[in-house]
């Protein structure tokens, strides 16, 4: 396999609130193309790991490259307009906005000039959105939340979409038509970094697995092999 | 009252409402979006008819006075956010209350070292300087009624901008999660920017427009901001169209209040009680709906 652009990197990233330290010390990569699944049980630091490469928490050290470019605790839109979209944990939907407006107002050509994920791609991956244009956004049933989140962060046509949590909380018919998305969104070529409790669903998604505990990685490692050592899993994940 | 002097009431209610929807409006924007109480908004104003009698001076031109005043506000705006009020969004509303009232101070002395303390006259437009008769002996002044013009275009403007546009879309976006915005991409400061220096540009333009028909007067901004508050309350804060309705409301209440005379049991209460209609109606409100009339409930 040619070696692809490192999208996302991060070296000894260390993040803490106050007094109390998240991550010590990360090292992450993801390539172009690449889907990585980012596991571990809660307050392991998956969260804050995202919000560092966004750049919504600051590191106290270590570094972020996007693109190979020095992006440490850099505003959150010039990392967005770094081909990098943010599906958050809660979703993060703009509740005074229509559903058109969600998407409308995030709509960007990608770093190349790429223009592949239109609204009428999304509402054609999205039916459900389509027929609640007009909706404001707390109108929406959570399952209809997360295919708006998810179709908003694929406006702004980038080349790494991070999703937190995308199948929280959904009903098994919901949160199976994300998966499917999400395996549409990986053969369309985005990468992904997924987290999420369905350990059997990430690993199956997924090329590499991340796995964290209490904010240090302690595997990293292809999904195939996870699959083939379920003692790793069961050591750090209880599953 | 006869029909024509009802007539000739009602767009002047009309004109005086419209006017503070302008001024209100950049209040609302800037409070609204941004959660800064800008105690300085009215200073604004003041700023605005200050230079737009000083450039008529200095131009002889009522429309090179707005051409060039215009600009100066905007960027006026855009340094009073940079330099001061860009500290502020992080911090509670009593330091924001603290610094906007040091603005005013400083801008009332700046005016008073600039221009002087005394009251000016701004000419009306040769353009805009008729009247339009209405019956033999009433007529009405052309200028005011440009005036309700423009604030009526303003108005619509501003909601297209706000409603239908996708800068409007991303200023709603900021206003309701700032970390999910500027993760889509949008740089929330320069948003802020733009939002803040529209507020003070409105407020200034009206200063300006308003210089004709009012005068130029130092402290003419408290007073303007006193009853924009009372529009944004009534309004509910954040509400540009509730700032509208507020608005006109005010203007019908304030102008009736002081030609009609109303009696009740022998008591007279209008005209005597007009000073204080505005702040009645305000309580009327507030008693029956606290969020304002198109504020969100709590």
């Amino acid at each position: 396999m040619p070696e692809r652009e490192t999208l996302l990197e991060a070296r000894g990233l260390e993040v803490g609130y106050g007094a109390s330290r998240v991550l010590h010390g990360v090292d992450f990569t993801v390539r172009a193309g690449e889907a990585v699944g980012l596991m571990g049980r809660n307050g392991m630091g998956k969260t804050t790991l995202l919000k560092g490469f966004m750049g919504i928490v600051r590191p106290r050290g270590g570094q972020v490259r996007v693109r190979g470019r020095e992006a440490t605790g850099g505003a959150p839109y010039r990392v967005a307009r770094q081909g990098i979209a943010w599906v958050p944990e809660g979703r993060g939907i703009f509740p005074n906005l229509s559903v058109r407006e969600n998407l409308v107002m995030a709509a960007r050509p990608g770093v190349h000039g790429r223009r592949d994920w239109t609204l009428e791609r999304v509402l054609h991956a999205f039916p459900r959105l389509a027929e609640r244009l007009s909706h404001g956004g707390q109108q929406l049933s959570g399952g209809e939340q997360q295919m708006l989140t998810i179709g908003r962060a694929l406006m702004t046509n980038p080349d790494l979409l991070l999703l937190d949590e995308a199948t929280e909380g959904l009903a098994p018919l919901v949160a199976r038509h994300i998966w499917r998305m999400v395996e549409e969104i990986r053969a369309s070529g985005i990468a992904t970094v997924i987290v999420d409790k369905n350990f059997a669903a990430v690993n199956s998604v997924t090329d590499r697995c991340v796995i964290l505990v209490k904010g240090r990685v302690v595997f990293d490692g292809a999904s195939a092999q996870l699959r083939e050592a379920p003692e790793v899993a069961h050591a750090h994940l209880g599953v | 009252m006869d029909l024509a002097t009802f007539f000739i009431q009602l767009l002047n209610a009309l004109q005086y409402g419209l006017l503070l929807f302008l001024i209100a409006s950049g209040l609302t924007l800037v409070f609204g979006i941004m959660g800064v109480i800008n105690l300085a908004h009215g200073a604004f104003t003041m700023v605005g008819a200050y230079l737009a009698w000083s450039l008529a001076e200095l131009t002889g031109s009522f429309w090179a006075a707005l051409a060039l005043g215009i600009p100066l506000t905007v960027l006026l705006g855009a340094a009073v956010e940079w330099l001061f009020v860009r500290r502020l969004y992080a911090r509670d509303h009593l330091h924001q209350v603290l610094l906007t009232f040091g603005l005013i101070l400083i801008l009332e002395e700046s005016r008073s070292l600039l221009f002087g303390d005394d009251v000016h006259a701004v000419a009306v437009p040769a353009l805009l300087s008729g009247s339009l008769p209405l019956t033999d002996t009433l007529s009405y002044p052309v200028y005011r009624l440009a005036l309700s013009g423009a604030c009526l275009a303003l108005a619509l403007a501003m909601a297209w901008v706000i409603r239908a546009t996708r800068v409007g879309m991303m200023v709603r976006a900021g206003a309701s999660n700032r970390e999910m915005a500027e993760a889509l991409g949008i740089p929330i400061k320069w948003v802020q920017l733009g939002v803040f220096s529209t507020g003070i540009a409105l407020a200034g333009l009206a200063g300006m427009m308003a210089a004709p028909v009012s005068s130029v007067y130092p402290g003419m901004g408290n007073q303007v901001l006193i009853l924009c508050f009372v529009v944004v309350v009534i309004g509910g804060i954040g509400s540009v169209k509730g700032a509208f309705v507020a608005a006109l409301l005010i203007g019908l209440v304030d102008t009736f209040g002081k030609v009609v005379t109303l009696e009740v049991a022998g008591v007279k209460l209008l005209p005597q009680l007009a000073g204080m209609s505005v702040y009645l109606l305000m309580a009327a409100v507030l008693l029956w709906r606290p969020e304002g009339l198109f504020g969100r409930r709590p």
